[in-house]
């Protein structure tokens, strides 16, 4: 496998990844905190994200398809979702939720439950494309290359 | 219990999001601090060895004022706190509360973190005693804000104690009682504070420090 061509698809994805916005500046906050002791840090974290926010989401779509909503059930779970997606810079994740956030603020509940949908969406967006990243990573790593940083 | 630990502080990280302790634990340990993480107020407190309403009774013996906790067999020092504000049971303020609220940790210094830019409740936690407020996510930048915390608070806490044990020395000697209750701390508190003299020479030693019940805001 020629390392060179592999840090240039994880480049270009990574790039993609921010112009699509699906990544903010955190991730790159997160990235500068690995290093040759930490080498599987972000790999960790967001890991531990897919399952958080799979768990979270499995809950919300449940809690929607109720006879009655618990709306602050609800809210209470897309407030730890916006939290954790902030925190390791999954921007459209974090957007979505502050969206269902400021209607629920508003007693919108139509627009809350527009969200959920997209959120889901995202969320499987974001889980595929990162997997695909940390995949690159490992193949670049196995070909003797060491992994492209990016400054932001 | 006199064990000589290095110069490292030691920061307890609150935080109920299991995600948000890794991320402020690396950043606390990739900023050379020893860290030990809770995930709840209450889980902190055990740790810092204040069980339910209790606070150091100053009649406590002078094997240890831990002795009467000593159960809890996790029980550590620290540095300084740095706990999320929004935690079901206990959050961030109650927490803040309960520390300055106790004789032996209301020199530690605490801040506090929030996903939420809440300007009545940032004020809340500075009036409280809160050092600073950080806004999540938290980024390597904001560990450098920890520093002058931690020395202050380092200072503080021997001063205080300093003056504590002369004010209890001399109470004491008038009552025909011998204190010793903060004896030990006292003796890490020294060996450290001379270490830390020697390392610095930065602007923040001369900044008039505050004494801990007032607000203390960094601008």
């Amino acid at each position: 496998m020629d390392v060179s061509m592999l840090q240039r698809t994880y480049t270009d994805l990574l790039t993609s990844l921010f112009r699509e916005g699906i990544l903010n500046q955190q991730f790159i906050e997160l990235q500068q905190l690995q290093d040759e002791n930490n080498p599987g840090f972000v790999n960790e974290v967001v890991s531990l994200f897919f399952e958080d926010a799979g768990r979270l989401i499995t809950e919300l779509i449940s809690n929607f398809n109720q006879q009655a909503v618990d709306y602050k059930k609800v809210d209470a779970y897309v407030h730890q979702l916006k939290g954790s997606s902030a925190s390791i810079g999954a921007e459209k994740i974090r957007s979505v939720c502050q969206t269902f956030r400021e209607y629920y603020d508003k007693n919108d509940i139509q627009g809350c439950y527009n969200c959920i949908q997209p959120l889901k969406q995202e969320f499987m967006t974001f889980k595929s494309k990162l997997e695909a990243l940390f995949a690159l990573e490992q193949q670049i790593v196995a070909a003797g290359g060491s992994i492209p940083m990016m400054r932001h | 219990m006199a064990v000589d630990r290095e110069t490292q502080f030691h920061v307890l990280a609150v935080d109920d999001s299991l995600i948000d302790r890794k991320l402020i634990e690396r950043l606390l340990k990739v900023s050379s601090y020893q860290v030990t993480t809770a995930e709840s107020g209450i889980k902190a407190l055990e740790l810092l060895g204040l069980r339910d309403e209790q606070s150091s009774s100053p009649s406590s013996s002078s094997s240890s004022s831990s002795s009467s906790l000593s159960t809890n067999q996790q029980e550590i020092e620290v540095n300084l706190i740095i706990t999320d504000y929004c935690m079901p049971e206990m959050t961030g303020y109650d927490l803040l509360k309960r520390v300055k609220a106790s004789s032996s940790l209301k020199d530690i210094p605490v801040v506090i973190m929030s996903s939420e830019n809440v300007p009545s409740r940032i004020d809340r936690c500075l009036e409280e005693g809160a050092e600073e407020f950080f806004l999540k996510p938290v980024k390597l930048s904001d560990m450098n804000r920890l520093r002058s915390h931690l020395l202050k608070g380092k200072s503080q806490v021997q001063e205080n104690e300093i003056q504590q044990n002369q004010d209890d020395h001399k109470l004491k000697e008038d009552n025909g009682e011998i204190s010793s209750s903060n004896s030990l701390n006292c003796k890490d508190s020294k060996r450290k504070s001379r270490e830390i003299e020697e390392e610095l020479s930065s602007p923040e030693r001369k900044r008039q420090r505050f004494p801990s019940s007032s607000l203390a805001v960094e601008s």
